[in-house]
């Protein structure tokens, strides 16, 4: 066949996984692993405290204690211990809310999206009321409500960031279901739901994936703050937002005690959002 | 009686407008048929209308579409449906946006086949690499594996070529299946739409406002302006003598590519004008009628 068309080289272009990609799975995965086995990997009890061993800068200060690496807060607990039992919290939050919140949130987005008419009308209706909240305050009025503790916060997250999947995935699933691909399927007789599922869906996955990645990130500072403001899940859990807010009062004296569990949050949320942008050009089959 | 016969339909955009004024035409078995008008009048909307996938803001207010016997409309939705994915298929405008970007090539094809009409994968994925081969696309295997951004223009409209073929459909919907692509490539599909279709022996009705595509692939047209029929002929007496003046207009229109110190030739105002106050005398004695 003289004019058959052959593939040209668009097929032979690979994209390498980036950097970001590495590091951030890297830290998250080391995060992981010292939250599952905290117990043992931790060198001290995060809860003990020793009121001669207050204040104790970190190993490569002047004056520090054996056997505390990042020195002790103003009880005389370790500071490193209490980071890794923090990750535990962090992360539980992190995964849970972050998943529940993006499968409730994808899947209003999508419907709303895709099926159009009364049921976008009622969920995007839904989604204005709810975004007129204040965030921070119904979180905190809602943590009120139903007390303390780990699932309070989850549902807290859950409650307040579906709008977010909500909104993102349905303007998603409205472009690609006016696409001729989407057309081409319903002719050849595809059902509504069908042609949702098989065509629009794995076209949002890239956007969802980066999404569920900000919003596990977004879970951790949300579960920091309720931390600082005292609302976290006890108080003898230690949490990295409860350090950050006993580090603030003795700023002056003992910096580690605020650097350390604030630095460990700031590099968790930045590994959260670039995991999902690092993803999606690894993995996203559309070239963008 | 036509394979395809639409009576007197009527499409208007919901409480607004009418976008189609009762307009008839038959497409036979195996014969080709082009339509033509002017862009922003609702072009593809006899297409859509055939096909069932109008968009929702539009309806249609009256008229009967009659495919291999049956009047679609009459019909209950899911019925519907299963008629029109069993007898028609569609060869999309765009080919860029007609292929879905997170699927692989094959399963474009096959999953269609075997999901719907219930064929085993084996056969479905046989009948794909044959199509493949029948559009020229060489390495068909290959190609079958790859993902549509890794694909030419050119290639993929062959693709959705052959995937409109796979189920053998009698009627296939081609929504100006040319225009998203460069002039040498526009040719070679046209070429290939015209061999499938005497090939397969498949009704085609023919979307576009290009005279030139017309003249190649088809053997009868329809002119629409706002909606309305204003010539229903074949391509022969067209082209030889077009009855109705808006259709002269327009043939006039069409720049002579032999000649280039001749200017263009709009449509004049006068012709426009005597159109759409046919158009206006349509719609008030429709109002009265």
């Amino acid at each position: 066949m003289a004019d058959a068309e052959t593939l040209d080289g668009r097929s032979q272009v690979r994209r390498r996984a980036g950097l970001r990609l590495w590091l951030s799975a890297a830290w998250l995965g080391t995060l992981c692993i010292l939250a599952l086995f905290a117990p043992w990997i931790a060198p001290k009890d995060p809860l003990a405290q020793d009121l001669f061993l207050g204040r104790m800068p970190p190993a490569w200060v002047a004056g520090a204690e054996p056997g505390y690496w990042l020195g002790t807060d103003s009880l005389g607990r370790d500071v490193l211990s209490r980071i890794i039992h923090g990750a535990r919290v962090a992360l539980s939050v992190a995964l849970i809310a972050g998943a529940i919140t993006c499968v409730i949130g994808a899947t209003l987005g999508l419907l709303a999206g895709f099926l159009r008419g009364w049921v976008d009308l009622l969920i995007s209706r839904l989604i204005d009321i709810w975004m007129a909240f204040p965030p921070v305050l119904f979180s905190i009025l809602l943590i009120a409500v139903l007390g303390p503790g780990l699932w309070s916060i989850i549902l807290a997250i859950v409650v307040i960031d579906w709008t977010r999947f909500a909104r993102v995935v349905r303007a998603e699933a409205m472009a690609q279901g006016a696409m001729d691909y989407v057309a081409s399927a319903r002719v050849a007789g595809r059902g509504r739901i069908g042609t949702m599922l098989r065509e629009i869906l794995p076209n949002v996955l890239p956007t969802v994936t980066v999404l569920l990645t900000l919003e596990m990130g977004i879970a951790v500072i949300v579960e920091a703050i309720l931390s600082f403001v005292n609302l976290s899940i006890s108080t003898d859990a230690p949490t990295w937002g409860g350090m950050i807010a006993e580090g603030r009062a003795s700023i002056h004296q003992a910096w580690w005690v605020l650097v350390f569990p604030l630095g460990t949050l700031f590099l968790t949320v930045l590994s959260f959002s670039q995991l999902g942008e690092g993803l999606k050009d690894r993995f996203d089959p559309v070239l963008r | 009686m036509s394979f395809l016969a639409i009576k007197n339909l009527s499409i208007g955009l919901k409480k607004g407008p009418p976008l189609l004024r009762r307009v008839s035409l038959e497409v036979s078995s195996g014969e080709e048929r082009g339509r033509v008008w002017e862009s922003g009048a609702g072009k593809s909307m006899i297409g859509k209308a055939v096909l069932g996938i109008l968009p929702p803001s539009v309806e249609v207010t009256g008229g009967e579409i009659w495919l291999d016997g049956t009047d679609l409309l009459r019909l209950p939705l899911a019925e519907r449906r299963r008629r029109i994915g069993a007898l028609a298929a569609l060869i999309p405008q765009d080919p860029l946006t007609a292929l879905n970007p997170s699927h692989r090539i094959g399963p474009q094809i096959t999953d269609r086949l075997v999901d719907i009409l219930g064929w085993r994968r084996a056969d479905a994925e046989a009948r794909a690499r044959d199509l493949l081969t029948e559009v020229q696309i060489a390495e068909p295997e290959r190609v079958m594996r790859a993902y549509p951004h890794e694909l030419s223009g050119g290639m993929r409209q062959r693709i959705l070529i052959a995937s409109a073929f796979a189920a053998e459909p009698k009627l296939i919907v081609a929504d100006e299946p040319t225009t998203a692509l460069d002039v040498t490539v526009q040719k070679q599909i046209l070429k290939l739409i015209s061999q499938m279709q005497a090939r397969h022996g498949t009704a085609l009705l023919f979307v576009t406002h290009d005279l030139g595509v017309v003249s190649k692939v088809c053997q009868r047209l329809s002119v629409l302006y706002a909606g309305m029929v204003v010539e229903d002929s074949t391509v022969g007496d067209f082209f030889a003598a077009p009855r109705h003046p808006y259709s002269a207009a327009l043939l006039a229109a069409t720049p002579k590519y032999t000649d280039p110190q001749a200017g263009l030739n709009p449509v004049p105002d006068s012709v426009i004008a005597a159109v759409r106050a046919e158009v206006a005398a349509f719609d008030r004695s429709a109002a009265h009628g």
